[in-house]
């Protein structure tokens, strides 16, 4: 039997078509598009294309808009310090305590030079207070940088929304959209949204590439400076055939948005429904609300994460965990702490996160492997006895060597 | 993921002793589910031999934390009290055939149940003096709370002095940012301002290709044997506190041109970072003497030196 790969919003598999489309470029049509010669004739054409194909997923209004980067992190940083450069006398920045490390550990690095971070907390559900970010926006603000979807739980942040309220204050609006893109239709035309990061690698295209979206009109201060690449926006001779490929999976994830949102969701729905009657002590993190269709995020109680990754990885399922342990650091998933999950569970959280390539047999199967796995476990714990899990299980074994 | 051995792998998809031992006359219980590793561990000792003859283990914690529960259970399992207190850590980690640097405290871990053990069935108060921050220096396995301590016990300005006293940052450097950020956070605290020592980078000669570092520390010190050797000492007592700190020594034991062999003892010997810990020697000597030196342990001097 093949492995069962859920972990997509980790990364994603390259389509067949998108390798398709970019082998030409390593080989046959290999020149720098700024050449004059024939072995780079068509690439600049090929570039045009492609930087059509990713304004219409995002429902651009202009193909200018779109800046090719390295990747999601590169567009974070230079849509965030773009608004800092170009407004130097703004020294505030508003984002959320649930962001990507690519943005949250900038902007803790940005408060090490002084400026303020204000960073928008989250409910239970990791809901924001919209209120208390209206409360924030002020002529201090240089931008506001806040996610569409976040990477853990898949909850969906009303950035549009955010974005009108913005623009209405006078305020640059970023949002990191690298979960978002392919997943949930865009019309960036008709938004107020400033800048957009997009990843490659999250919708099929391969790692190393990614886009800035920036508005037209926004002003703007290059991250790299040097050549003309990019409109003098992003310097560097164009990585080609990964943007290329980009460009084709941008094109087939606006051909399978409505699969997305109705077979990958049945599958995903079906999947949690699975886990959560079959496993006692397990419940969903985030907004079931209101989230991308992928992802399922999943609390087991009283176990470790990582324990059970290895196990899901033995019988040939790929998944991932914002527990300590698999990132080196001691601490559980922030996302799963700023949502005031106790310990019991944030140690213990999975995420299967789906794409267009998996099947209801794969979930099937899932659902038949996780009760075992998670049983093993529990019966290691020191909090989990006979039963069930130990009364009071934090008071019932607590050493004083902590 | 973790690059686990196959024993650290066969200990978690199959542990040992795995469940509490019945009838019990020991319990160690260390860690708590918010750090997201805990232990208790249980064992029948024989009260005439003080043998241990039953171990058992119930962990909460990732694969490394159970692969090393499981492997102490092996390893104390037959031995007497006073045995198994001699087995450390690094033992742990050995049993498995090594752990990952980030998960070396899950072998702490299990040292410190097997203490707290020790000390419940003695009757005795057992003292964790161990807290645990963020890794900083992947290389070594320093973390953030050893690098805060040191700092303040010792007064340390510098990176340099940062790794002189812990090794921190002594391997890739990678994490020279870090230390910086720990020292301008704890030199603050002090009223202090971090100064940073140069731009650092300090050029090394290869291995392979010896090269005099002219664009180093400055011309080399070549010349007397004497004033060669008083340098190499002064380096050598400047590192002396760390080796200590971790209970190891070092010696100089003889120079033979551009070959240093230095005595390592204590828990530096046949320690896994020894290698390394040559390696950070050999670095400090050879920006002190402003040439390239080899550092190598007393135990590959040719027999014609060593007499």
């Amino acid at each position: 039997m093949s492995d069962i790969y859920l972990d997509n919003n980790a990364t994603t598999q390259v389509d067949p078509a998108v390798v398709e489309e970019m082998l030409p470029f390593f080989t046959e049509q290999f020149g720098n598009p700024s050449s004059l010669h024939c072995f780079g004739n068509q690439v600049g054409h090929a570039l045009k294309r492609a930087r059509k194909q990713v304004q219409r997923l995002l429902g651009a209004e202009f193909e200018s808009e779109i800046i090719f980067t390295s990747c999601g992190s590169e567009s974070d940083s230079t849509a965030i310090l773009s608004a800092l450069r170009a407004q130097p006398e703004r020294r505030e920045i508003i984002t959320t305590v649930v962001e990507h490390p690519a943005v949250l550990n900038l902007c803790e690095h940005l408060e090490t030079e002084g400026y303020t971070v204000h960073k928008l907390e989250v409910d239970n559900r990791g809901r924001l207070d919209i209120g208390a970010y209206q409360s924030l926006l002020s002529d201090r603000v240089a931008v506001v940088s806040v996610m569409w979807a976040n990477n853990e739980t898949g909850t969906l942040f009303p950035v549009e929304k955010m974005a009108e309220m913005a623009h209405e204050a006078g305020v640059m609006f970023h949002t990191d959209a690298v979960q978002a893109v392919g997943k949930i239709p865009m019309d960036l035309e008709n938004s107020a949204i400033h800048m957009l990061s997009v990843s490659g690698h999250k919708l099929h295209a391969p790692k190393g590439v990614g886009v800035l979206y920036l508005k037209r009109g926004t002003r703007f201060r290059p991250l790299l400076r040097g050549g003309h690449q990019e409109r003098g926006r992003r310097a560097g001779t164009e990585n080609v055939a990964s943007i290329v490929g980009l460009g084709k999976a941008a094109e087939l994830a606006l051909g399978a948005m409505a699969f997305e949102n109705s077979e990958v969701k049945a599958m995903r729905d079906h999947l949690e429904q699975g886990i959560l009657e079959a496993v006692p002590n397990c419940f969903v993190a985030g907004d079931p609300d209101n989230r991308l269709p992928n992802t399922a995020s999943i609390a087991f109680e009283y176990i470790e994460g990582e324990a059970i990754l290895l196990l899901l990885n033995k019988v040939g399922i790929a998944a991932s965990s914002g527990s300590a342990c698999t990132s080196g650091s001691l601490e559980p998933s922030h996302v799963m702490r700023a949502m005031g999950i106790p310990y019991t569970a944030a140690h213990g959280t999975v995420r299967f996160s789906l794409s267009r390539y998996n099947t209801m047999d794969e979930m099937e199967r899932v659902i038949a492997e996780v009760p075992s796995i998670v049983a093993k476990l529990r019966k290691l714990s020191p909090y989990w006895g006979e039963a069930g899990p130990l009364e009071d299980p934090e008071q019932a074994f607590s050493p004083v060597y902590a | 993921m973790w690059n686990y051995s196959e024993k650290v792998k066969e200990h978690f998809f199959d542990p040992k002793n795995s469940g509490a031992v019945a009838a019990a006359n020991a319990i160690g219980e260390v860690g708590s589910i918010s750090c997201g590793d805990a232990l208790r561990l249980t064992l029948k000792v024989n009260p005439e031999t003080e043998v241990i003859e039953d171990a058992g283990f119930q962990t909460f914690g990732c694969g490394s934390a159970i692969a090393s529960s499981s492997a102490l259970t092996e390893i104390i399992k037959g031995k007497t009290l006073d045995e198994a207190l001699t087995v450390t850590n690094q033992d742990i980690a050995d049993f498995l055939d090594g752990l990952p640097p980030e998960k070396m405290h899950c072998s702490v871990m299990g040292r410190e149940a097997l203490q707290a053990a020790v000390a419940n069935y003695r009757g005795e108060e057992w003292k964790d003096d161990h807290e645990e921050g963020a890794l900083i220096c992947k290389c070594f396995a320093i973390d953030e709370v050893m690098i805060e301590e040191t700092i303040i016990s010792n007064n340390l300005r510098t990176v340099e002095e940062v790794t002189n006293y812990t090794k921190a940052g002594g391997g890739c450097s990678s994490c020279h940012e870090g230390i910086e950020g720990v020292l301008t956070r704890v030199l603050a605290e002090k009223g202090e301002a971090f100064v940073p020592a140069g731009i650092g980078g300090a050029v090394a000669a290869p291995a392979s290709a010896p090269v005099k570092t002219a664009a180093s520390a400055g011309t080399s010190v070549g010349g007397s044997l004497l004033k060669r050797i008083r340098i190499i000492e002064s380096v050598l007592d400047k590192l002396r506190p760390a080796l200590q700190a971790d209970g190891g020594d070092v010696e100089l034991a003889e120079v033979d041109g551009k070959t240093i062999y230095v005595h390592l003892t204590g828990a530096c010997s046949g320690c896994q970072m020894a290698a390394m810990t040559l390696g950070g020697i050999q670095q400090q000597l050879i920006e002190a003497l402003g040439e390239f030196v080899k550092v190598l342990p007393d135990t590959e001097m040719p027999v014609a030196v060593e007499a």
